[in-house]
């Protein structure tokens, strides 16, 4: 679902290629708004709400699932 | 061909969005250029008919070519979206060129359908209670066939003309670029509304339509970072991309050492204490479903444009040994473009953009810049820059004027720093605001009190 969401901000980028604890906006680029549209769509997708401080620590797709984990029931 | 930007010598046009014949208002897009820094659609100057087109697509033409000759608004029959006012008007296609109107207005010949003798152009027979009803309908009187006496408009053709732009179009109908800006973006056609000509798909319904978040960020044209965008073809170019990259760069290229050879710039630099605008920009964030979410940017270019408003010293441009100041503050952006370069947009009449509509502007235009879709009065219009490399992780941008701008915004990143607060010593977030501007323009007082501005005003940010 990370890869995904990536995936539809970034449409073209080589998620596959990202192992889970590549720091994936610096791999990537993604600048701040990119980085909020990500959040955006995980968000959506997940039904989980995450909050600004929170998103700070979705550095990597392993850290992601991890929030997302923890946060869904 | 316009003058998309001061580091334009010429164009490429790409498309077409209009035919011979066709009615155009000025403000409508009329065509695809590709300039060596991105594909731009052009907006028509003026209100009238598109009598013939110049250009084939795929030609690169200099600046001040003739693109196309728009005669006067002449009669059509109902078009299913109605235009605004009509108004007669002759001349090449499109302003920004400096070359005056030629060849000189001509009667459209042939498209257009005949013409009725009792319609002059701009004169139209109409009773008081009709063109009030038009005008309550949103339907221009001009584009309206009469079928009264003498070709007098009636009640009847307005209606009928306002029963046709509701009517359910017949078929899919889109431009070219629309058709494949949609396949790169996954877009079905079919469940687009399409708000061009004849309710065409114009490529801007197609990016409306885009799945994904409002603005959906696209693909760099070219990739060259490692685990990068796959190589993508860029949405429009008529070349390589490797030619594009190379000619963008010498596009900016040519307009920094004009800057740099011919601007006195003169730089200062503040640092601004933020701690009141992160506390206030994250208690909005807490509160706002994600999509509404604001970066600290938009509270930093909304800063900037307000300053701007309050020494206008600065916004405007330098031609001629003179100062101009802006008509209004259109705060240009500069976005960097994944596959190298850089374009700076502008956000027109930021100072009056609320933070939220500030903020959609800005992911639009930032997505739009990024897939090479920006409109012409966007590429050339800024009458003051704001670069902002914080995401970059640099503190402190000293940048270099865009021509004929006399100023230049820059905002770093927004890092944590011990401050003296309250005589005591505090850990605040803090970022560094400089000023690039010119020497002939203003001086460096005017440029202090600008620091200064944006300073106050991001020291409270529910005022912005």
């Amino acid at each position: 679902m990370v890869r995904e969401s990536i995936s539809r901000v970034l449409p073209g980028a080589d998620v596959a290629a990202l192992g889970p604890d590549d720091a994936f906006r610096d791999v990537l680029e993604m600048d701040s708004l990119d980085f909020l549209s990500f959040v955006e769509v995980l968000s959506e997708r997940s039904g989980v709400r995450i909050e600004d401080e929170d998103s700070r620590r979705l550095t990597t797709l392993s850290a992601a699932a991890d929030f997302l984990a923890a946060h869904t029931r | 061909m316009p003058s998309l930007g001061a580091d334009m010598d010429e164009g490429t046009l790409l498309e077409w969005l209009v035919g011979p014949g066709d009615l155009v208002h000025k403000g409508d897009p009329v065509a695809v250029v590709e300039t060596a820094k991105s594909t731009i659609e052009v907006e028509c100057f003026a209100t009238g008919t598109m009598n013939e087109l110049l250009v084939e697509p795929g030609t690169t033409v200099p600046v001040g070519t003739p693109l196309a000759v728009i005669g006067p608004a002449e009669e059509r029959r109902p078009v299913s979206r109605a235009p605004k006012k009509g108004k007669p008007s002759a001349s090449t296609e499109p302003s920004a060129s400096t070359e005056p109107p030629s060849p000189p207005p001509e009667p459209a010949p042939g498209p257009a359908p005949a013409l009725s003798a009792a319609r002059q152009r701009g004169h139209i027979e109409a009773g008081p209670l009709v063109r009030h009803l038009a005008e309550h309908s949103g339907v221009d009187l001009e584009a309206l066939h009469g079928t009264g006496p003498g070709g007098r408009v009636t009640r009847t053709d307005v209606e009928a003309a306002v029963a046709a732009r509701a009517a359910p179009r017949p078929r899919v109908r889109a431009s070219p670029f629309a058709r494949r800006l949609a396949a790169e973006l996954g877009v079905d056609l079919a469940t687009v509304t399409g708000t061009g000509r004849e309710s065409a798909v114009r490529a801007a319904d197609v990016r409306r339509a885009a799945p994904g978040p409002a603005a959906p960020t696209a693909p760099a044209p070219t990739g060259a970072a490692p685990v990068r965008p796959s190589p993508q073809r860029p949405p429009a170019a008529a070349r390589p991309s490797e030619d594009r990259a190379a000619a963008m760069r010498r596009a900016i290229a040519g307009l920094m050492t004009r800057a740099n050879r011919d601007i006195p710039h003169y730089y200062l630099s503040t640092s601004v204490d933020l701690a009141a605008a992160m506390d206030w920009l994250h208690e909005h964030n807490r509160q706002s479903p994600v999509g509404e979410r604001l970066l600290p940017a938009a509270l930093l270019l909304k800063a900037a444009a307000l300053a701007a408003r309050e020494v206008p010293e600065l916004n405007g441009f330098w031609i001629d040994d003179h100062f101009t100041a802006g008509e209004g503050i259109h705060l240009g952006v500069a976005v960097s473009l994944r596959g190298g370069g850089l374009v700076a947009p502008a956000l027109h009449h930021a100072d009056t953009l609320a933070l939220p509509q500030l903020m959609n502007s800005l992911k639009d235009l930032v997505a739009r810049a990024r897939t090479g879709m920006l409109r012409g009065t966007e590429v050339s219009e800024a009458t003051i820059t704001v670069t902002n490399l914080g995401d970059q992780g640099v503190e402190t941008v000293l940048g270099v004027i865009h021509p004929p701008q006399v100023a230049l915004v820059g905002f770093g990143r927004v890092v944590d720093r011990p401050c003296a607060v309250d005589g005591l010593l505090g850990v605040r977030p803090v970022v560094t605001a400089t000023l690039s501007a010119d020497h002939r323009a203003t001086d460096g007082a005017v440029g202090a009190r600008y620091l200064t501005a944006v300073s106050r005003l991001l020291q409270n940010p529910e005022q912005l």
